[in-house]
């Protein structure tokens, strides 16, 4: 039949930057990753690997989640290297398939910010923060901590996006330090004000300056992205909570190489390199997240990790999201 | 003349009808079984990947399932595909009539234009609606300083569903019914019209039970389609199956809960083809004439002119230009904030390469399917062709799965490759060959072929001089169908094509899910573009019905 025919067809026309970095190194390695971080994050940073090492690296991109369940579907005969996903989420639901890493690399950053299992570590992070609207509030309009979101004055005027990952890992850090059934009792204070529920963060933050809704629960870089795309005029603005809590959890994008990979060697080389302080500038000043290496500078006007004041969580803990997912579709947050 | 051609041609096929050879088994099986039933193979296997999936679901799965809110969610993914194919039937029979039977000033333009929307993928579509249309979108921005409008009424949930996905699919009834208006016979109608019966009744009596197998094979189509949505549902907040699946894949990673969801749907599906087949009813009765397409003369509209126009530019208006629209507004805007754009021409060529080999699988594996079904009647021959639809309802992803864990165990050497991804495209997108092809079949009377064999041609010459020439308006809709779902596909094309394989909806995508909003609107339109001509190409290539 037809479809037999194609392999005489030629392949497939790839992108010529990819097939580059092998014509100029030494080396003929290769490593596969299968990325729930987007091109636009993380294009540009493994570009830099490929130039640096000669290494040819093809990368697969889709969302964490496909990305995981994909994994979970090849199993051990999966050409992936390493998994680089968005959030611990996904590494958790992967790590079966992946192997600890070695010493030097996962000690590169904070412990609270990798594996206790050693199979994954955090390369970026990111904070929630509440984004509002500058134009109909200002700091002082804002509450120290996100308890107070169940106030009914916030009737009407709340965003959130119970689907959305970060919202998840949010949550669940609640459980760990609020307990159930203060967690319980927050969402179903919110769920009484109406929120309005989104997809994702992104049009959250377009939402707050639309004027759609007041404020919203976020990650903290997207309104840097949509300050570059549209101006300062942009009417949204982050605010970290001062009083910290679950709601100024920093979460971490990680990666992990997994065990049917023939690539080990060259997987921990990328890793090295995700870690080393030009690649952690990048992710500093390129997509205004938080370096996750001493001695890296953050952007001046985001507050250091240090003065952050984020809840101390285990990230092995935030990991698990059963019990969240059932309490959450047991509030009705979740169908 | 015409009654004594009709003699001479009855005459010839009852004197040869004992002289007719029965298709030499071997002939049959090559050319229709064969096919017909490897096809059907590669059809199975995403059901038998969701039963294996769904046998391996744990009790706290069944229970999370067979709980809360599940009949809520069959309730309104139900309400949804049947609002969507009763609005989008509401819409293409007037329009597709309008285009192909009456004096619509430039029709051609309308043809082209009417049939375009479904080159805009869904997740696009509903974005551009909700920033375009939204409570504080740009309509209201426009309108507060006309107006001091201060907010529009909510379009999320069912009705931005509705609006987003009828915009976007009714093109699906519009070209099978475009085909079936080109290839009907006028002597019906004119003889009705000689009897005394109005336009409108003949119009009502007349033509519109001639459409039932397009508006079925149609309807078909928008209401699986319906099902399989994800992205306008997602941004409308109105939870279907599909948002319901995702989000079981999204929160737990849990195939077994999402795989037993996603027989729901199969199962759905089976009721709506169920429903379609009583529909259809006995549509092989409809051409009792040994009848064939003439040009005839175009209806007049008069006065009538400017409402049809008025609803054409409407629709057009907000399925096409509203969108494109918006996404050139982002565009203009990123270039003058000096966003970089970067290169598509890689994905581009990518994009017409998948879709165009899947154009080609897709007809080839129709063929086979809808000639069975019309031409050799039986209980297997109607099994295999509703089997094309069976995974029409199912999300990309769950195919795309469902094709890794036959592929990665027992094809490896083609896992991730080019053909992998033409053979997951042409699961997905099967059925709008088989219902375009079929529809077109079911109006060539099969005298006509039983007359040329019987004067001695093969029954491949028969084929390819008497059969394919007849049914080319609905491979043709068939053909434009599948190029343009193929162009905007995309978890399937994320999940299973070979690594560094961009498209154009691939770069939209990544664009859209980081809020580079001018960087998406170039291959955003790119993909418009590109989907829109080989369109606009087979509409403007339809036979001259003008007398």
């Amino acid at each position: 039949m037809l479809i037999a025919l194609l392999p005489a067809c030629g392949g497939p026309a790839v992108d010529p930057e990819s097939s580059q970095g092998a014509s100029t190194g030494a080396t003929s390695e290769t490593l596969t990753i299968y990325s729930g971080r987007s091109e636009e994050l993380v294009g540009p940073i493994i570009e830099q690997f490929r130039e640096a090492t000669g290494v040819d690296v093809e990368v697969r991109y889709g969302t964490t989640s496909e990305m995981a369940v994909t994994l979970l579907e090849e199993g051990d005969k999966s050409p992936a290297d390493i998994f680089f996903a968005q959030d611990p989420g996904g590494l958790g639901a992967v790590s079966e398939l992946m192997v600890p890493l070695p010493e030097d690399i996962l000690e590169r950053v904070d412990p609270r910010f990798r594996d206790p299992q050693r199979r994954w570590v955090g390369i970026s992070g990111r904070a929630r923060v509440i984004v509002y609207n500058n134009q109909r509030l200002t700091p002082n309009d804002l509450p120290d901590d996100l308890w107070a979101f169940t106030d009914p004055q916030w009737k009407g005027r709340v965003g959130w996006a119970p689907t959305n990952a970060s919202f998840q890992t949010m949550v669940t850090a609640m459980r760990v330090t609020w307990g159930e059934q203060k967690t319980r009792q927050w969402l179903e204070g919110v769920l009484a004000n109406e929120p309005i529920a989104y997809e994702k963060n992104t049009p959250i933050v377009a939402a707050v300056a639309a004027g759609e809704v007041d404020v919203g629960f976020v990650n903290h870089y997207y309104l840097y992205r949509l300050l570059q795309e549209e101006g300062e005029s942009f009417p949204a603005r982050n605010y970290f909570l001062p009083d910290g809590g679950p709601g100024s959890l920093v979460m971490v994008a990680g990666a992990g190489v997994l065990a049917s990979s023939d690539n080990q060697e060259t997987a921990h080389r990328f890793l090295r390199f995700m870690l080393s302080p030009v690649a952690q500038q990048y992710f500093a000043t390129q997509t205004f997240e938080y370096p996750l290496v001493d001695g890296v500078r953050t952007p001046s006007d985001l507050p250091p990790l240090s003065a952050l004041n984020p809840v101390q969580v285990d990230l092995a803990d935030l990991a698990d999201l059963e019990g969240t997912l059932r309490l959450l579709r047991d509030v009705g947050t979740l169908p | 003349m015409m009654i004594r051609t009709m003699n001479v041609i009855t005459w010839a096929v009852n004197e040869t009808r004992h002289l007719r050879v029965s298709c030499p088994l071997s002939w049959d099986v090559l050319v229709f079984w064969g096919p017909a039933l490897l096809v059907a193979a590669s059809l199975l296997m995403p059901p038998l990947y969701l039963i294996q999936r769904t046998i391996e679901a744990g009790p706290t799965t069944w229970e999370s399932l067979l709980g809360r809110g599940t009949l809520g969610v069959i309730g309104r993914t139900a309400c949804l595909a049947v609002g969507v194919t009763v609005v989008s039937c509401l819409i293409a029979v007037p329009l597709g009539w309008l285009t192909v039977r009456a004096d619509l000033p430039w029709q051609r333009l309308w043809a082209v234009l009417t049939a375009l929307p479904l080159v805009v993928p869904s997740y696009v579509g509903a974005y551009l609606v909700v920033a375009a249309l939204g409570p504080r979108g740009m309509v209201q921005t426009w309108l507060e300083g006309l107006f001091g409008v201060q907010r529009l009424p909510d379009i999320y949930g069912l009705p931005g569903a509705l609006l987003v996905l009828t915009l976007l699919s009714y093109p699906y009834v519009l070209l099978n019914v475009r085909a079936a208006l080109l290839r009907m016979d006028p002597a019906l109608e004119e003889a009705s019209r000689t009897l005394g019966y109005g336009p409108w009744k003949t119009f009502w009596r007349i033509t519109l039970p001639q459409l039932r197998p397009a508006l079925a094979s149609g309807g078909l189509l928008v209401s699986l389609y319906a099902l399989r949505d994800f992205g306008a549902v997602s941004i409308m907040r109105y939870n279907t199956f599909t948002r319901v699946i995702y989000i079981q894949y999204q929160s737990s990673f849990d195939r077994s809960g999402a795989a037993a969801l996603s027989l729901v749907l199969v199962a759905m599906t089976v009721s709506i083809l169920i429903f379609e087949m009583r529909m259809r009813g006995r549509a092989h009765d409809n051409h009792n004439s040994m009848g064939a397409a003439r040009p005839q003369a175009l209806a007049r509209l008069g006065y009538w002119r400017w409402p049809a126009l008025f609803f054409c530019s409407a629709v057009v208006g907000l399925a096409l230009v509203l969108p494109t629209g918006v996404l050139l507004y982002w565009l203009v805007r990123g270039v003058q904030v000096g966003e970089q754009l970067g290169s598509l021409r890689v994905a581009t060529q990518n994009s017409l390469l998948a879709s165009g080999l899947a154009t080609g699988a897709v007809l080839a594996a129709s063929l086979p399917l809808a000639v069975l079904s019309v031409r050799r009647r039986g209980r297997l021959s109607h099994t295999l062709e509703r089997l094309s639809y069976l995974s029409f309802a199912l999300p990309g992803v769950v195919v795309a799965l469902a094709l890794i864990f036959f592929g990665i165990r027992y094809a490896r050497p083609l896992y991730q490759t080019l053909p992998m991804l033409i053979l997951a495209y042409g699961i997905l997108f099967l059925p709008q060959g088989v219902g375009a092809v079929r529809a077109s079949l079911l109006q060539v009377h099969l005298n006509l072929e039983e007359a040329a064999r019987g004067l001695g041609r093969r029954p491949l010459h028969v084929l390819a001089t008497i059969t394919l020439p007849l049914v080319r308006p609905g491979i043709t809709a068939g053909a434009g169908l599948v190029f343009l779902t193929a162009m905007k596909e995309l978890p399937a094309t994320l999940i299973l094509g070979p690594l560094g394989f961009k498209t154009l909806a691939t770069a939209v995508w990544s664009a859209v899910s980081e809020a580079f909003f001018a960087r998406a609107a170039a291959p955003a339109l790119l993909l418009i573009l590109a989907s829109s001509l080989p369109m606009a190409f087979l509409i403007l290539h339809e036979p001259d019905r003008k007398l």
